[in-house]
C-alpha cells in the first residue's frame, strides 16, 4: 500500500512540500504572516508564545519550534524573531538543520523593522520556494505515514460514528506497517481503563493512567466543576452529559489495537503502530503537537462541525452527523453518517478512509487547505505568563 | 440493522439505562429504539432532540447512568423511562474541582 510523497534529505517523507514561516515569539506573528501572504507556497505557523514565561515553558516552545521545522512537509523554514525574546532563535535553527533541510533567520529588531523584514524575508522565502519546486512526488509505503487522530466539536454522533471509521482506518494504517498518534489525555477521563487495557507493557498501562491523574488533577485544581470547559457547551448541545460519555465516545477513535507506547507533547514516536501522545483537547495545541509529532495526514472527526486545518499538515475533516455535514460543506471533506443508519458498515467505511487518506497524503486539496483556514494554532504551555 | 421499522435511538450497551436519538424525536409518543437484541418500543415523555439521551428504564437519583455499558455519570434525581437525561438530571463524577474544593473548606 502506497502514496505518492516527497522524500527529504533526512530521509522523511512528505505529504506537502512547503516553505515554512515561523515566528520564534508571539511579537514576530505579523510579519511571518505577511512573507507568506506574499510568497504562494509559504505556510506560517503563528502562536502565542516565546517570552515572559517560565523556564520549562520557553524549553518546551523552543523544542515544538524545532520539531515543526524538522517536519517533512515543509521543504525549507525562515524563522522570523523580534530579537529580544526569551527563545534563543539561532538553537531553534540549528535543530531543523539536522534535518538536512535549509533554514534561515531574520531579526525584526536588527533589519530595522517590520517593513524591512517584511522584505528581506519574503526574498529569501521565495528563493526556498522555487528550490523546492524542483523536487517530485515519489512512491513510498504506507510504512511511513504518520496518521494523526483528532476529535473537535463532538457531538454524541462522534462516539456512534466518525469515531469509529476514524478507528477502522486507524487499525488499517497499523496492519499495513504505519503509524498512529493519537491524544486528547482528558478525553481519556472516565474512558482510561478501556485505554489502560490495551497497553503493550505494565509501565505503558501505568503511564496511560499517569497522564489521565496528571491532566485532571491540574483541572481540579482550578476548583470548580470541568463540566462546561469539559466537555464544552457545545458539546452538551449535541447531547453529550458528561466527560465520561465523550471520552468513552473518544477513544473510539484510536481504533483497537495495543498502544505501543505514551510520549509527551510533540515528540516524535520511535515506534511504528498505535501510540499516545499526552495532549490537551483544544484544537490549536493539539493539532500543533500531532504536526510537532511529525503526523503528515490528520483525521479530524467532528460532529458540531469544527473548521480548523493546520498551515502545513492536511486535516480531513468527517463527519457522521448528517445535519452538519449539509450545513458546513466549506469545510466537511466526508460524510460517514450511513454508519449510524444502518446503511454503511464501520469496516467498509474504514476502508473508504484509508484511501482518502491515501490520496490526500498524495496531493489532494482537503476543505481546510482551499479556504487556507488554519492561522489560529497554539503550542500547549502550563505555567503562568509573567 | 435493515428492519422495515427505521428506528429513531440506539442503546449501545446490553446494561444500558439510556438511549440516543439518531433523529429529532419532535414530541412524546412511542418510538421504536434499537437495542442490542433488536427493536422496542419506548414511551419517550419529551422531545428529544437529535443526538441527545432519554432513559430505557427507571433510575433512581443517586444510581449510575449507563451508555456504552459504562457508567458516564450519576442521576440527581429520579429520572422515568422516556425522560430526557442530561445536565440537568446528571452530573459527572470526574473532573470534579468543586467537590473537593468544598471537602477542603
Amino acid at each position: 500500500m502506497q502514496f505518492m510523497g516527497y522524500r527529504r534529505p533526512d530521509g522523511r517523507v512528505g505529504t506537502r512540500n512547503l516553505v515554512g514561516v515561523l515566528p520564534t515569539v508571539v511579537c514576530a506573528n505579523e510579519v511571518a504572516e505577511r512573507i507568506t501572504k506574499q510568497v504562494a507556497g509559504a505556510t506560517a505557523f503563528l502562536h502565542h508564545h516565546g517570552c515572559c514565561q517560565t523556564p520549562p515553558d520557553i524549553e518546551r516552545v523552543s523544542f515544538i519550534l524545532g520539531q515543526l521545522g524538522k517536519h517533512p512537509n515543509l521543504a525549507g523554514v525562515l524563522l522570523v524573531s523580534l530579537g529580544c525574546e526569551s527563545v534563543n532563535a539561532d538553537a531553534v535553527a540549528e535543530e531543523i538543520a539536522k534535518s538536512g533541510k535549509p533554514v534561515k533567520k531574520i531579526v525584526i529588531q536588527d533589519v530595522g523593522g517590520a517593513a524591512k523584514a517584511v522584505a528581506e524575508g519574503t526574498l529569501l522565502v521565495q528563493k526556498m520556494v522555487v528550490e523546492a519546486s524542483n523536487l517530485e512526488r515519489e512512491p513510498c509505503d504506507i510504512s511511513e505515514l504518520v496518521y494523526g487522530i483528532k476529535c473537535g466539536g463532538s457531538d454524541t454522533t462522534s462516539g456512534l460514528g466518525s469515531n469509529p471509521v476514524a478507528g477502522a482506518a486507524a487499525d488499517l494504517v497499523v496492519e499495513n506497517g504505519g503509524t498512529v498518534v493519537f491524544g486528547e489525555t482528558t478525553e481519556f477521563i472516565g474512558a482510561e481503563h478501556l485505554l489502560a487495557k490495551r497497553g503493550a507493557t505494565p509501565e505503558v498501562q501505568e503511564r496511560i493512567l499517569e497522564i489521565v491523574a496528571r491532566i485532571e488533577n491540574r483541572a481540579k485544581a482550578v476548583g470548580a466543576d470541568m463540566r462546561g470547559g469539559q466537555p464544552t457547551a457545545g458539546n452538551i448541545a449535541g447531547g453529550l452529559t458528561t466527560i465520561e460519555e465523550k471520552s468513552l465516545g473518544a477513544i473510539v477513535k484510536s481504533g483497537t489495537k495495543q498502544v505501543l507506547d505514551v510520549y509527551e507533547y510533540g515528540q516524535t514516536p520511535q515506534k511504528k503502530g498505535l501510540v499516545i501522545m499526552d495532549s490537551p483537547g483544544r484544537e490549536p495545541e493539539l493539532l500543533t503537537g500531532l504536526a510537532a509529532a511529525g503526523c503528515q495526514v490528520i483525521v479530524f472527526t467532528t460532529g458540531r462541525g469544527a473548521p480548523q486545518g493546520f498551515p502545513f499538515v492536511p486535516v480531513i475533516k468527517i463527519t457522521a452527523n448528517k445535519q452538519t455535514y449539509e450545513k458546513l460543506a466549506d469545510h466537511m471533506d466526508k460524510s460517514v453518517s450511513g454508519v449510524i443508519e444502518g446503511t454503511q458498515s464501520v469496516a467498509d467505511a474504514g476502508q473508504e478512509l484509508l484511501d482518502e487518506i491515501l490520496a490526500v497524503a498524495s496531493g489532494k486539496t482537503t476543505k481546510a487547505e482551499s479556504i487556507g483556514y488554519f492561522a489560529a494554532m497554539d503550542i500547549w504551555c502550563h505555567g503562568p505568563v509573567i | 440493522m435493515s428492519t422495515s421499522v427505521r428506528a429513531l435511538a440506539l442503546v449501545l450497551g446490553d446494561q444500558d439505562n439510556v438511549a440516543t436519538a439518531i433523529d429529532d424525536i419532535p414530541e412524546a409518543g412511542e418510538y421504536p429504539v434499537m437495542f442490542k437484541d433488536g427493536i422496542k418500543t419506548v414511551n419517550v415523555l419529551v422531545a428529544i432532540p437529535f443526538g441527545h439521551k432519554f432513559a430505557v428504564s427507571d433510575i433512581a437519583a443517586g444510581g449510575d447512568i449507563v451508555k456504552y455499558g459504562e457508567v458516564i455519570g450519576e442521576a440527581t434525581t429520579n429520572i422515568k423511562t422516556g425522560e430526557h437525561v442530561h445536565v440537568h438530571n446528571v452530573v459527572s463524577k470526574r473532573g470534579r474541582g468543586d467537590l473537593e474544593a468544598k471537602g477542603a473548606n
